[in-house]
């Protein structure tokens, strides 16, 4: 049943770092995240790795295993054969901090950015009526668990430090979208989703919905449908004429 | 002096779970300035994990509902054992706290004519719980967050800092709190990430930890839940309560090994699943206990269509309060007829159709799925007994969440009183919302009382660094060196074996012996590596605060010689109204060590006020009371 497994781990910090091999016990229906505990508890007790639920519900585990962002306590050892060397490196668009912690306030600096949930004014708590057909969609999205993965793999902001600072990546550019399909959400969020959150620069290539271990379809029902609201309302001619006159007058 | 990073606050809450958060909402809204505390990354607090839902009698399911109902389930839930006036709060408010989320934006499953759908539960007479799937702990933690970056967006307008009067400090841990003559001065603790020390200076804590189930083997709560709060508080002076009620939820997962103890949600059972042993029996019929019978289903048929007709069937002895179906689960596989892996089934397979298992419970399909290759659209799952909540907790003021510390505040799991000696499922998501509003208030009070803050001293800022710091220093002369994990393993070892769901005076001397002999070689603990995310440190540091509460658990559970709720012993199986009134408070004398010695006493529960007695008749509360407590009820005087 248990076997010894090959486990290759990024170790360092923010200045430095390598891959680092271990041999350690695996047994029946284990996940990574289960092997790099007993190193901790037999080999590394300073190796640093964040989790908590292990039953990928929180998202704290986000890593690269063989390269491919996944949750460590979701990646069953049984997807491996048992004399491959598994290599485990911490998410490569965030910042390490140490071992496979990176430093993802990134996402916490782009969720803040997002203007919030607005009511109608009238409404009180308690008259909310809302149907099942009309929630769902923004309950998909809201199923998300933050793990931070589809954010990972972007490529707009993968390797490229400088993208950042205009676009929320997919994870909040589907928070755009969720507040927009939101049944009693008033604002109007399609201009700043463009222009300040960056929109434009998704190509739809859908890696992120490939990654995202809520299997959420992040670019077909968040992105394309946003990027078609975008569309309709900077080609509508009366918006556009709106655009127009408002920026005269303010100017 | 140590480097301290500093920061000054009005008020400092410990804990982003739900309790944490609503509890910063109000005492922002209240005007002040609010940092907020916690161990992991914001947004992954323990309350992400809850599944079933969150209980509050709004009556959309079924209009008989209301708050006495409420209030009725949850003081038989809790075998009369519960603060009452925190009992009747929670029932009257619960709707309200509900109904707010939707106004930050909380998107709640929804029934026919468009209002919040309500499920049913353990121990709830009414489908109560408003739930989204089987995720709504997760829809609350994020609703609550996006209200907190939506009060930080409000002070970015007014003055151009998001975090000008509200900040999170995330992946920080609160190892010492401090007093000036008595109250509360300030928190002491250190950053995860680099190691290095903070220190808030405020004359208000809000407690909102959570529970201290990694005591245990098999559990299903996280890492966090090494009892902090109730650690700290003791140690502060405020005293525990109820600490012998530990709460084993009847299903955990039972394999792979690696994932034992991992929730199954209730909400299984209460959308129509039913429990079985090996012979293919649904066995719960044969364990309703005498106090509930009458309120449930003895046969199978009238328990089928309960689901459908809950007025004119009683509903089925699967959904009856944990304790009860832990303890049946805990006999049929004693007696030989469990699983294969030592637990018993639990099948919705036979009993919903595919698509509609994977309509309400994605996230439990979705987990046996991915981790025990299980499909439970064709398969019955294994479950079995697993530590999942704590009823015991720090002793509050029911109104204001004030514990006996000034400035000292507590809400959540991490307080006690409201839930008994057994909490009902989806009272503990209500439970954060009422009494993290109240504590956030309570505090905010309190703060704006004051005619001095009180200063933190630095000779206490120099301890509680150097005590932190200890583990690195290598052992005491004559005292073993120790491995942090090890000796973890061997606390959660024995208590799960000795102190767990069933309860012998012997086995619990045991574990009190072993405690001990933890507690003396606790000082040897020494961890390697420097102070950057050193996990072996942070363990280190966090075992005496499960050693503590260790010990508030077995000597409580060792004094109280009687069965209830989540305290069950072997040489004592029945109730006894002798000790319904009584509660068992723990606290710690005044000292240095680094664990200091726990005192446990009785004291007697105030008695119901005549209104909410008076809303049980007199033959159920016969089951509870002693005779000398209900000479005044009318029936009696009639
Ligand atoms: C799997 C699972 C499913 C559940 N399902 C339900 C359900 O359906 N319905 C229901 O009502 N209840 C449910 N519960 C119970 C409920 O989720 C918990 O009781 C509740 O979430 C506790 O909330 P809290 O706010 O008290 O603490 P938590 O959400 O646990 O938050 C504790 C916070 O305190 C912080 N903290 C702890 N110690 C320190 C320290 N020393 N320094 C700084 N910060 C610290 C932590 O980092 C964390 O942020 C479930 C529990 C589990 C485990
Ligand atoms: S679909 Fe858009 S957001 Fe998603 S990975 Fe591709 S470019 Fe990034
Ligand atoms: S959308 Fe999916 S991948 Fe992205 S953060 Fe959320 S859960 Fe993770
Ligand atoms: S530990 Fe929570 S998602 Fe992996």
């Amino acid at each position: 049943m248990g076997y010894q497994a090959k486990l290759r781990v990024w170790r360092g910090d923010d200045g430095s770092g390598d891959l680092q091999d271990f041999t350690v016990e695996a047994n029946e229906g284990e996940v990574v995240l289960d092997l790099i505990h007993r190193l901790q508890a037999t080999q590394v007790p300073d190796l640093a790795v964040r989790w908590n639920c292990k039953a990928g519900k929180c998202g704290s585990c986000s890593a690269e295993v063989n390269g491919r962002p996944r949750l460590l306590c979701m990646t069953r050892m049984s997807i491996f054969s048992e004399d491959e060397t598994i290599t485990v490196t911490p998410m490569r668009t965030f910042p390490v901090i140490r071992d496979l912690v990176t430093d993802v306030s990134y996402n916490y600096t782009k969720a803040r950015e997002i203007p919030s949930f607005t009511p109608p004014e009238d409404l009180k708590p308690g008259e909310y009526r809302m149907q099942q057909v009309d929630v769902q969609r923004s309950q998909e999205f809201r199923k998300c668990i933050e793990c931070f993965l589809c954010q990972d793999t972007c490529h707009v902001i993968r390797d490229h430090e400088e993208n950042k600072t205009a676009f929320a990546g997919p994870r909040y550019l589907m928070r755009i979208a969720e507040l927009e399909m939101h049944p009693l959400d008033v604002a109007d969020r399609r201009n700043e989703a463009q222009t300040d959150h960056g929109l434009g620069y998704c190509n739809i290539t859908k890696c992120c919905t490939e990654v995202c271990p809520e299997n959420i379809h992040i670019t077909d029902n968040a992105l394309i449908p946003m990027k078609e609201r975008v569309a309709d309302r900077r080609y509508d001619p009366i918006v556009w004429l709106g655009n127009k006159l408002f920026r005269r007058n303010g100017g | 002096m140590t480097e301290v990073e500093r920061h000054s606050y009005d008020v400092v809450v410990i804990g982003a779970g739900g309790a944490g958060l609503r509890a910063v909402i109000e005492a922002r809204q209240r005007g002040l300035s609010v940092a907020v505390v916690c161990k992991s990354l914001f947004g992954k607090a323990h309350t992400v994990m809850a599944e079933g839902g969150c209980a509050a009698s709004m009556g959309n399911a079924n209009a008989g509902d209301n708050w006495q109902v409420h209030f009725r389930d949850t003081m038989r839930g809790g075998k009369f054992l519960n603060n009452w006036r925190m009992a009747e709060l929670h029932a009257k408010e619960a709707p309200d706290r509900v109904w707010e989320l939707e106004t930050y934006g909380a998107l709640f499953d929804r029934t026919a004519d468009g209002r919040i759908s309500q499920r049913n539960f353990g121990g709830h007479t009414y489908p109560r719980l408003a739930h989204v799937g089987d995720r709504t702990g997760l829809e609350l933690i994020r609703t609550m967050q996006q209200k907190i970056v939506s009060l930080q967006q409000e002070d970015q307008k007014r003055y151009g800092d998001y975090e000008a009067k509200l900040k999170v400090f995330a992946e920080c841990t609160v190892t010492e709190l401090l007093k000036e003559d008595g109250r509360i001065s300030g928190a002491f603790g250190y950053w995860r990430e680099s190691g290095r020390f903070i220190l808030f200076e405020t004359p208000a804590v809000v407690l909102a930890t959570g529970g201290i189930g990694k005591s245990f083997k098999v559990t299903s709560n996280s890492w966090e839940y090494t009892g902090d709060g109730h650690a700290l508080a003791l140690r502060a002076g405020a005293d525990l309560i109820n600490m012998e009620f530990v709460q084993f939820h009847p299903t955990g997962m039972v394999w792979p090994p690696s994932v034992k103890g991992i929730l199954v949600t209730e909400g299984v059972r209460g959308d129509g699943g039913v429990l079985k042993n090996s012979q293919g029996e649904r066995f719960m019929f044969r364990y309703i206990p005498d106090v509930f019978k009458g309120q449930y289903a003895d046969n199978e048929a009238e328990a089928d269509r309960w689901y459908d007709d809950a007025d004119k069937n009683r509903r089925t002895p699967d959904l009856l309060p944990r304790d009860e179906v832990a303890r049946a689960i805990n006999t049929e596989v004693k007696e030989g007829r469990g699983s294969p892996h030592g637990g018993v089934f639990l099948d919705i397979a036979s009993r919903l159709p595919a698509d509609e298992i994977r309509r309400r419970l994605p996230s439990m399909y979705h987990q046996f799925k991915e981790l025990a290759d299980v499909d439970i659209t064709k398969e019955p799952m294994e479950v079995g007994p697993t530590c999942h909540y704590v009823m015991g907790g720090i002793e509050v003021d029911p109104d204001t969440a004030a514990s006996s510390v000034p400035g000292l505040f507590a809400a959540g799991e991490c307080s006690g009183g409201m839930h008994g000696s057994n909490r009902l499922g989806g009272n503990s998501l209500s439970d954060l919302l009422v009494f993290g509003r109240r504590a956030g208030l309570g505090a905010a009070s309190y703060v704006e009382s004051l005619e001095r803050r009180p200063k933190v001293a630095d000779a206490d800022v120099t301890a509680a660094a150097r005590t932190a710091v200890a583990p690195f220093d290598g052992a005491r002369d004559g005292v073993a060196e120790e491995n942090p994990y090890t000796l973890h393993t061997e606390l959660q070892q024995s208590m799960n074996d000795l102190v767990g769901i069933i309860r012998k005076s012997d086995e619990m001397q045991k574990a009190i012996d072993k405690l001990a002999e933890i507690r003396r070689r606790i000082c040897g603990v020494t961890v390697e590596g420097h102070r950057q995310y050193n996990p072996g440190w942070h363990l280190a540091l966090d075992l005496r605060n499960m050693l503590l509460v260790s010990e508030c658990v077995a000597h409580a559970a060792l004094r109280r010689t009687e069965s209830r709720g989540g305290h069950t012993r072997d040489d004592h199986p029945q109730m006894d109204a002798q000790w319904r009134n009584k509660l068992l408070v723990c606290s710690v004398a005044d000292s240095d060590e680094v664990v200091p010695d726990v005192t446990i006493a009785a004291k007697p529960q105030e008695p119901m006020r005549q209104d909410l007695l008076e809303l049980f008749e007199l033959s159920e509360l016969e089951k509870y009371y002693t005779e000398d407590e209900l000479a005044d009820h009318p029936e009696r005087k009639a």
